[in-house]
């Protein structure tokens, strides 16, 4: 069944149940997301895609909430612009965003200050250099919980990877910070696969960034393999 | 590695391999009473006997702060150093225990014998400073400064002459104008012989689940955990839901800072808790209860335990309805009721996305009611005297009587009933005033807000602090006196939600933590250009845009404080 309503001031036509931001991608409004993934449970974590909706005291997060007839949402009023800006100042204090692009892009669309918040505890992380398929940099991690939820429910059911820590202080991390091959992690490569900053990289492209050249890393690759 | 004798362990956790994942909270605090902490072999052997992976197991571990994966001393002391208790110099007392053992908060003696820990609101802040040393509360703690003897040493003149205080169990301090739902409190724990039958529950059983909520609408009663949600309409919600089960959960996780009346309900009348369950499961037709008690409230236990037993003896409990006790273990957020869901599940405390909301999807994804404390204390007298005779006591939008936490700088701090509609002026006269003159109060806890001396007359109802801008939250009423200096309270604040915040959603994750930075530097009078403008972004993005009611309401008193005293704020 098909409703209508109020986006940004046109209206819009979507199916009974489908998400605000599934409408919003289909008439052409461009709402922003970071732990959003068409591949993976939406859990409305990073709340860079709320938006305003009439009558309700919350901003909304456009990747779960459903359309319904005759709402009318803003999706890009003074709230959500000042939430969405925040959030991205406050990523850029905390982690390394250099291997983010879409996030990078996003700032310049927000007009977001990565020098907004001076002296902050940044969250940063050893390299994690473990395994011959990936390395784990945790110092660009912003836990959109994507890795996790690929190695559990949501694909592979290896349950490999949790979270160390609360809060703040979270970061992806194995049971007690064993090594990937200790772990019953299959190196399926879903976790880098869906990795938004490069926090989890193919280990042949850290190589290369590290600059070594492909034979030497084909040289390397032979004879590291410790999988039992 | 071997020197971890495994041994001990499976008798100890086979009671809750039957509960699966849902075992874990419970298996983990049993292995953890054996070795002290959690070690690496300890923990896969519970994953394994529980089939939960293991790096699950690792998770939850981490996220709850009275689990440890590495050694702790084999006697934990945790002093309290939220607002409370800071006001009766809680970080001397912390310094003091800390350097007379040498050692450093959240540190552990070589030998082993000792770890002493800074520690969130203990809930014990009429009894100011206070510590939880193992299991037993140590209140209105003083130092004996001999160092032969230094130790922790309670004033225990009073708890000494009534009998029915054991050791290690806090005193409950009740006052107020009106004893309906704290009649049986103030003289230790009630016996099921003294509490007498469920005369309540009796009725409500010749009643018809239908006519069992009505009665809970009729009366007006509404959530006191904080949320203020109206109780029968939620009943009716889970009532009317389709679930081949359904649960009644009661929260007892009180860890807003501030508050400690449930802590006192539950020790004093256990049984009152386990009435209003019973009445909740005839109305929405559950088979199972749970009652969640935070981790900081150990002695609570075996008061109960020994409730739940009188309660199955007497047939008040049996296979159709019985009840299950449950324990946090250091987090904040487990008062939220789909985090306490899921750490029920045996999972960390994240709270889930609403909609759906507990009524239809609740604990194990079943219809489920979850009440505060207090709510259900409630539930007898509306059951037993009728909404009408109840709704005769308070106002007509605020019907019934409520509990306010009074602590801080007045003379007689503890649990006060009055009928809403009292003054915050008549209030703290009962508390025996204010000790040196009134500067603010922190109202409805952490995540309450400021008033002040211009707030002396504002009726104690929801309507009219509505109208004020205070929120009555879990009935804190913490009193600051002129000497205080806000900028303490604020800081401590700003670290309370840093370290409770899960960590799920963005906004309260790093709001958090860039609020408590923001708060330091207000403290240490040393801000820089624009942090007011940036705690207000900060602020205000938590409370639009957080995920649950935790990061929504960590900016709350910051920024009702930031409108009374800009220039706290301001750089000097």
């Amino acid at each position: 069944m098909a409703i209508t309503f109020l986006m940004d001031g046109k209206e819009i036509t979507a199916e009974d149940g489908q998400t605000l931001l599934d409408a919003a991608r289909e008439n052409g409004i461009h709402i922003p997301t970071i732990c959003f993934h068409e591949a993976t449970t939406a859990n409305a974590l990073c709340r860079i895609c709320v938006v305003e909706v009439e009558g309700m005291r919350l901003l909304q997060p456009a990747c779960i909430v459903k359309a319904a007839a005759n709402q009318k949402v803003q999706t890009r009023s003074e709230r959500v612009v000042r939430a969405r800006k925040t959030i991205l100042e406050m990523l850029a204090s905390t982690m390394d965003l250099s291997d983010a692009p879409e996030i990078l892009t996003m700032m310049d669309e927000y007009s977001a200050d990565a020098s907004r918040f001076p002296d902050t505890q940044r969250r940063e992380s050893e390299v994690k250099d473990d395994n011959p398929m990936y390395v784990r940099d945790y110092s660009k991690c912003l836990l959109c919980w994507r890795c996790v939820q690929v190695c559990a429910e949501d694909a592979q059911y290896t349950f490999a990877i949790n979270f160390d820590g609360r809060g703040y202080e979270t970061q992806i991390g194995t049971f007690f910070e064993r090594t990937i091959p200790e772990t019953t992690c299959v190196l399926c490569g879903q976790c880098v696969g869906v990795c938004p900053t490069g926090a989890l990289k193919p280990k042949r492209e850290f190589l290369l960034e590290q600059g070594m050249t492909p034979d030497q890393i084909s040289v390397l690759n032979t004879g590291r393999k410790k999988r039992k | 590695m071997s020197e971890i004798n495994l041994a001990p362990l499976t008798p100890a956790i086979e009671k809750f391999i039957p509960l699966g994942r849902s075992g874990l909270l419970p298996a983990l605090h049993a292995a953890q009473k054996i070795y002290g902490w959690l070690p690496q072999e300890v923990a896969a052997e519970v994953a394994k006997s529980l089939r939960v992976p293991l790096a699950d197991v690792h998770g939850v571990i981490e996220f709850y702060s009275l689990f440890y994966n590495e050694p702790v001393g084999r006697k934990i002391i945790r002093v309290c150093t939220d607002q409370a208790c800071a006001l009766k110099n809680a970080d001397g007392l912390l310094r003091h225990l800390c350097d007379h053992h040498g050692l450093e908060p959240n540190q552990t003696t070589p030998e082993r014998t000792l770890t002493i820990e800074p520690s969130p609101c203990l809930g014990l802040c009429e009894q100011a400073p206070a510590a939880l040393v193992d299991d037993k509360a140590e209140t209105n703690i003083s130092l004996v400064t001999d160092s032969k003897v230094s130790r922790l040493s309670s004033k225990r003149q009073e708890t000494f002459e009534s009998a029915a205080y054991e050791l290690g169990r806090p005193r409950s301090i009740v006052g107020g104008s009106l004893r309906l739902l704290t009649a049986n409190c103030g003289n230790g724990t009630t016996s099921l012989a003294n509490y007498g039958e469920y005369a309540a529950l009796n009725k409500a059983l010749t009643m018809s689940s239908e006519e069992v909520v009505n009665e809970i609408k009729a009366s007006g009663l509404v959530g006191r955990g904080g949320a203020a949600f109206p109780t029968g309409v939620k009943w009716e919600g889970a009532a009317n839901a389709d679930g081949d089960q359904k649960y009644v959960v009661c929260n007892a996780d009180e860890s807003e800072p501030g508050t400690f009346k449930d802590r006192v309900l539950l020790l004093d009348d256990p049984h009152r808790t386990i009435e209003g369950m019973c009445i909740a499961s005839h109305a929405i037709g559950a088979t199972k209860g749970y009652i969640y008690v935070r981790g900081e409230y150990p002695y609570i236990l075996p008061v109960l335990e020994t409730a739940l037993t009188e309660a199955r003896a007497a047939g008040y409990l049996d296979e159709n309805f019985d009840i299950e006790i449950r324990v946090g273990a250091g987090a904040y957020i487990c008062g939220e009721e789909t985090a306490l869901f899921e750490s029920i599940e045996g999972k960390r405390g994240f709270p889930r996305v609403k909609p759906p909301f507990p009524t239809t999807n609740g604990l194990f994804d079943k219809p489920t009611v979850i009440n505060n404390v207090e709510t259900l204390f409630n539930v007898p007298f509306i059951i037993a005297k009728g909404a009408a005779d109840y709704r005769k006591v308070g106002t007509e939008k605020s019907p019934g009587s409520k509990l306010f936490c009074v602590s801080g700088d007045v003379a007689k701090p503890g649990v006060y009933e009055v009928p809403f509609g009292v003054t915050l002026r008549e209030l703290l006269e009962m508390s025996g005033g204010v000790t040196g003159n009134l500067q603010s109060v922190l109202f409805g806890g952490a995540a309450g807000a400021f008033a002040t001396s211009d707030h002396l007359d504002v009726k104690l109802t929801f309507e009219d602090l509505r109208a004020a801008g205070l929120p009555l939250g879990s009935g804190v009423v913490m009193v600051f006196n002129e000497t205080r200096d806000m900028r303490d309270v604020l800081k401590r604040l700003g670290h309370f939600f840093a370290h409770e915040s899960c960590g799920k959603c963005y906004p309260c994750q790093m709001g958090t933590q860039r609020q408590m930075e923001i708060l330091e530097r207000v403290a240490n009078k040393v801000t820089l250009p624009d942090d007011a403008i940036r705690l207000q972004d900060v602020g205000w993005t938590m409370t639009d845009a957080s995920l649950c009611g935790l990061g929504q309401t960590a900016a709350s008193a910051v920024l009702s404080a930031m409108k009374l005293w800009p220039s706290l704020f301001v750089e000097r």
